[in-house]
């Protein structure tokens, strides 16, 4: 793949995307954007640790919850500048990677034995977040609502969309550039052999910890964007499982370790979800039960998601089309 | 006389109740052929993952170019210039056989391009350069292996520790990678390697270990050990070489 042609189709995404605002005023619609993007965000940083390195946590609400609590106390309690406030709670984030990270890669956990660990971190953080005064108890913590650019608050939605939209994509470009590099390189030999990789100089220990960070502070940065939007945050909010399961839904669904992956799974469950609210109505839980039929669909048809099911169709069409 | 460049001194590994490698030693002398015979079980594989650094010793030493490296990780030991290949194939099923190599290659390149074109180089060097982009999971047993050294040589190796590479494959295939091995040794690569297809060994080998049971039982060239008793009697039991050696004279 050229180098216009793997960085072009993200500006170009990104680009066509940007235009939705434009066209769609409906409050109710960009919303549902700005949150399929959060999740993308979130997504993308599931998707590094898990789809190119093969550590499949299932917790990465640990991560998001650190970012969301994060800005929000920052903000709250310590006066500080929203736009400080979530470049910390980032960074935040990427020091919870790190020690769950260093924990559990140090005593060579793998497979499931991950995935439970993460998830009992987020849950240990969910407990203690709804259990201290510190956070706001199980009463959560509230922003003040001072809308000015200044402190990162904006009357328009579409504002919102746009930013995390650009910060999807900032971060679409960095994890191109992370596929083509060594790191990444590295990160997809340790997924598919550790062994292996150890055999070829490969710092396996080294490898995982930078991913884990990494994909840590892209949660968290979700995370702190989501309390930025929606400014307020509790316990279930910032370190529930659906958060997890989002994160992880979004690459399966979409195709895993792939840049697209995250964002397409992400955009495809929400307009899922929101169709089979409009069709079904109030029928509690429609969405989540369409969540799962998809996801088993995927799983059953198309191991690759739908950024492969996309190739596969277009091959099919060309090769249709007369010479 | 230069020093060796891999000295394992007495080394040791238990695992529970068993001792896998019993009080073993070896010298590899830079350049040539050395290799390790012995019979299944023997702990040949074991003394590999000593040397490699994927199971630390549980006594004795292991010294490279001078230097105690048993406190080592794999990967350090892979920038000193120690590359092994697995008896059973590790390729990096997912991805292409170019990308496999190139993960041997960043080793000592730190650019995309270049470590991609020196993949296609080595590729080339253990003809697989028709297959560059077939992914890793559909190559036949006999490329396998070849991608196995492709990626072992992609690390600039000193030091090259071959687990049975030649396991597995049918004559013919055998006739053809043996010069795709004695092509290293021409480019200054020493190596160690663990054989059972003892026509490969008797070609390639200068000098010759036995190890039997974790303990090393003989040593010399490969003419020599096939000779040593101790050695025929360990591959076919007690006694065997004698039986042997009075079955000659009676016919004799």
């Amino acid at each position: 793949m050229s180098v216009a042609r793997a960085y072009g189709a993200i500006a170009i995404a990104a680009l066509l995307l940007a235009l939705l605002p434009v066209m769609v005023q409906s409050n109710t619609v960009i919303n549902a954007l700005v949150t399929a993007m959060i999740i993308a965000l979130a997504a993308q940083g599931w998707n590094l640790l898990a789809g190119y390195g093969g550590q499949f946590s299932f917790g990465h609400a640990a991560f998001f919850g650190a970012g969301a609590y994060g800005n929000a106390i920052l903000q709250t309690r310590y006066g500080i500048n929203a736009y400080a406030a979530m470049l910390t709670a980032t960074a935040i984030g990427a020091a919870v990677g790190a020690v769950i990270g260093y924990l559990s890669f140090r005593s060579g956990l793998r497979g499931s034995y991950f995935a439970l660990i993460t998830l009992a971190f987020a849950e240990v953080f969910r407990i203690i977040a709804n259990a201290t005064p510190f956070t706001g108890g199980a009463a959560g913590t509230l922003i003040k609502l001072q809308v000015s650019a200044a402190n990162f608050q904006f009357a328009s939605r579409a504002i919102y969309f746009w930013i995390i939209l650009a910060i999807v994509t900032a971060v679409m470009f960095l994890m191109r550039g992370i596929e083509r590099s060594r790191f990444g390189a590295y990160l997809v030999a340790v997924r598919e052999n550790e062994d292996a990789a150890a055999a070829l100089g490969v710092d396996t220990l080294d490898v995982k910890l930078k991913a884990i960070m990494l994909s840590a502070a892209m949660t968290a940065l979700a995370g702190a964007f989501y309390v930025q939007y929606f400014l307020f945050v509790d316990s279930s909010i910032a370190f529930g499982t659906w958060i997890s399961v989002e994160a992880l839904l979004g690459p399966i669904i979409g195709g895993l370790g792939t840049v697209f992956g995250p964002l397409l799974g992400a955009l495809a469950l929400h307009f899922l979800g929101e169709l089979a609210k409009a069709v079904a109505g109030r029928v509690l839980g429609i969405d989540l039960a369409l969540f799962g039929i998809l996801l088993v669909l995927i799983i059953a048809f198309a191991r690759d998601g739908l950024q492969g099911l996309l190739t596969r169709l277009a091959r099919l069409w060309r090769a249709r089309r007369p010479a | 006389m230069t020093a060796p460049l891999l000295r394992v001194s007495n080394a040791s590994k238990r695992f529970g109740g068993l001792l896998a490698v019993d009080n073993a030693s070896l010298i590899v002398k830079a350049g040539g052929i050395t290799g390790l015979i012995g019979p299944n079980g023997a702990g040949k594989t074991t003394l590999f993952s000593l040397i490699s650094g994927f199971e630390p010793p549980t006594s004795g030493s292991i010294v490279f170019d001078e230097a105690e490296i048993s406190g080592l990780s794999p990967h350090r030991r892979a920038s000193l210039g120690i590359a092994r290949t697995f008896q059973i194939v590790q390729p990096f099923a997912g991805l292409s056989v170019r990308e496999n190599i190139a993960v041997g290659a960043y080793l000592h390149c730190r650019r995309r391009d270049e470590a991609l074109d020196r993949a296609a180089v080595i590729a080339e060097r253990v003809g697989l350069a028709s297959r560059l982009d077939a992914p890793a999971a559909g190559l036949t047993v006999s490329a396998r292996k070849r991608l196995e050294l492709a990626r072992a040589l992609a690390t600039r190796p000193r030091l090259l520790l071959l687990d049975e590479v030649l396991a597995g494959l049918n004559p013919s295939e055998v006739r053809d990678i043996i010069p795709v091995i004695k092509a290293f040794v021409a480019d200054g690569i020493t190596i160690l390697m663990v054989e059972h297809v003892m026509q490969a060994v008797m070609s390639l080998c200068d000098h010759v270990y036995v190890l039997a049971e974790g303990r090393m039982i003989a040593e010399g060239t490969p003419a020599e050990v096939t000779r040593e008793p101790k050695v025929i009697e360990a591959y076919l039991g007690p006694g065997a070489a004698a039986r042997i050696a009075s079955g000659a004279a009676s016919h004799g």
